[in-house]
């Protein structure tokens, strides 16, 4: 097995051992996404030499010390790239700084390796929208990997890279991981600072690992977390070792399904999988019970009245003034905004932020964007509620495995309801995990674990059963 | 609930975004549909209920007011389309 393909944790004891350097690591890295990210496309870019430099520079004795790590390409790395996969972006931006989670995982040791394509700027569930590339599903060519992140998920699956950080605003972690097979991690809202990565919904958003097991998600998890003072919403709570307790199973953990999300819209293949391993954890101990989250059915109409109109606050940032593709000879201020939104931004971005506009402008604000709010409460309350009677919640990811590429509907309401599983864990604030089940004719599909406010240890830990089994 | 009847051209200005006309009638009909089915909303019951802004209760959080490091303006400059003097370089906003 080739080192890129290998698991960060056993790549940490190969390099303690002294069997391997840094340098191989990412030397390996390097000659697999250059033999076969030609046809994957999962990496926008890479930059070798200092990702070599790096490595001859590594200290060995940090958590992940000499670990090379894809970073999508919405997350500030000092000196490199940062498109968002924006036309917007691309060759006019170059990060003045890391984001707190990029400067985290230096401090740990770990090498920012690249930057992975996504939707631009993480709009999308399918990583078509990216303004620059497509990427394959490396599970099923011919498929979408999922999006947003779905670069990042798509190198972790093709064994290009161990790991990646991806963001998640309404399941662009989870569902990419679900749909090419890894595993993806979206942190409770506050986890992980969110400093230095474009923002998107700024109530929403969250910064999460994608990697190709359950203890390197915790590995990272113990990296990336706690307080910054950078980000005024990140959380003080103290940071645990995500790696300890993983293999204490699931006996007398006590496991929900909610009823609202195993209804006809699903596939049934995707329903079996989920139920089944709802029982396999129940053989080992879990209890499992049958919960209720009533508003599910008003998180699709919710989210899409939050996330845009968050959305358009942050986009309008972009603006062609301080940095981005600035349009030719403007003949005024006005001008100079509104070309360079036109040119720089693509459809979805611009439908979005017309969405976002719309229901703040005057006179709809109140049955709009506050309306939304009010039954963010609702949802908010419905997991609070759950919380109480079970420790985690188990769901599918997305209603179906990954779709055939170009086959996205023109409609963008179809897209947005098949985020119905994963949008209401970002309304809350919960945080989630896609875990990988068995394939699906051959397609790659995921369970979801939700878990409460800071309830990583648990649904780490019940995925990591559900690895195992 | 309000009509969901977009002006998408009058939007579009405000969200400074130029369109051309086959975008405004795709948009058009597009968000027509979504906020179609947004109007789902107008079935829950919100009366009483508070707004969330942010998942979590959250209190501001103020810090000491000393110096500290930031990025230097040489960082931000080499992003920026046009420059002059240190300075980000725009069209004459005001006339003189």
């Amino acid at each position: 097995m080739s080192l890129a393909a290998s698991s960060l944790s056993s790549l940490r004891r190969q390099l303690t051992a002294g069997e391997i350097s840094a340098r191989d690591i990412v030397e390996d890295v390097i000659v697999q996404v250059s033999a076969r990210d030609g046809n994957i496309g999962a990496f926008l870019s890479h930059d070798p030499e200092a990702a070599l430099a790096a490595a001859d520079q590594a200290d060995l004795s940090l958590p992940l010390g000499g670990l090379p790590i894809g970073i999508k390409d919405n997350i500030n790395v000092l000196g490199q790239p940062c498109t968002c996969a924006s036309k917007f972006l691309k060759d006019a931006f170059t990060s003045p700084y890391d984001a707190t989670a990029i400067s985290k995982l230096k401090a740990a040791g770990a090498i920012p390796f690249g930057r992975t394509n996504l939707d631009e700027f993480a709009m999308g569930y399918s990583t078509e929208n990216s303004g620059l590339q497509t990427t394959q599903n490396p599970a099923a060519p011919g498929h979408i990997p999922g999006g947003s992140s779905g670069g990042s998920a798509a190198a972790v699956a093709a064994n290009l890279i161990p790991a990646t950080l991806g963001s998640d605003t309404g399941g662009s972690i989870r569902q990419p991981a679900s749909h090419c097979g890894v595993v993806g991690l979206k942190p409770s809202y506050g986890r992980i600072s969110r400093y230095g990565l474009v923002a998107f919904g700024s109530s929403l958003d969250q910064i999460g690992p994608l990697t190709q097991t359950v203890e390197d998600s915790a590995l990272l998890l113990n990296a990336l977390a706690g307080l910054d003072p950078r980000d005024s919403t990140s959380l003080n709570d103290p940071v645990p070792d995500y790696t300890e307790g993983l293999d204490q199973g699931v006996a007398g953990m006590k496991l929900g399904l909610p009823k609202e999300y195993f209804t006809d819209g699903i596939c049934p293949k995707v329903r079996e999988r989920v139920e089944s391993v709802a029982k396999k954890l129940e053989s080992q101990g879990a209890e499992i019970v049958e919960i209720s989250l009533p508003h599910t059915e008003y998180a699709v109409a919710t989210y899409y009245i939050i996330a845009p109109a968050e959305a358009s606050s942050n986009l309008s940032r972009f603006d062609g003034v301080r940095y981005g593709n600035r349009t030719e000879n403007p003949e005024d201020m006005l001008a100079l905004y509104k070309d360079s939104r036109e040119a720089g931004f693509g459809p979805e971005v611009k439908r979005r932020i017309i969405l976002g506009t719309y229901v703040l402008s005057s006179g709809y604000y109140d049955a709009y964007y506050l309306r939304a709010q009010k039954v963010r409460t609702l949802i908010r309350r419905d997991f609070e509620e759950a919380f109480q009677k079970v420790d985690a919640i188990l769901t599918p990811v997305a209603p179906e495995t990954a779709p055939k590429m170009g086959t996205a509907s023109e409609d963008p309401l179809k897209h947005y309801l098949a985020d119905i599983f994963t949008i209401s864990a970002n309304l809350a604030g919960n945080c989630g995990i896609s875990v990988p089940l068995e394939p699906i004719d051959g397609l790659p599909v995921g369970l979801q674990i939700l878990g409460p406010h800071l309830g990583e240890q648990t649904i780490l830990r019940c995925a990591s059963a559900v690895e195992k089994s | 609930m309000a009509d969901p009847h977009i002006d998408v051209r009058y939007v579009a200005n405000l969200a400074r975004i130029n369109l051309s006309d086959e975008e405004v009638t795709l948009y058009s009909t597009q968000l027509e549909d979504v906020m179609g089915y947004i109007e789902k909303l107008s079935e829950v019951d919100v009366e009483g209920i508070e707004p969330t802004a942010h998942a979590y209760e959250l209190t501001n959080r103020v810090r000491r007011d000393i110096p500290v490091p930031g990025i230097p303006a040489e960082g931000f400059l080499q992003n920026t389309p046009d420059q002059a003097n240190n300075q980000l370089r725009v069209p004459k906003v005001v006339d003189a």
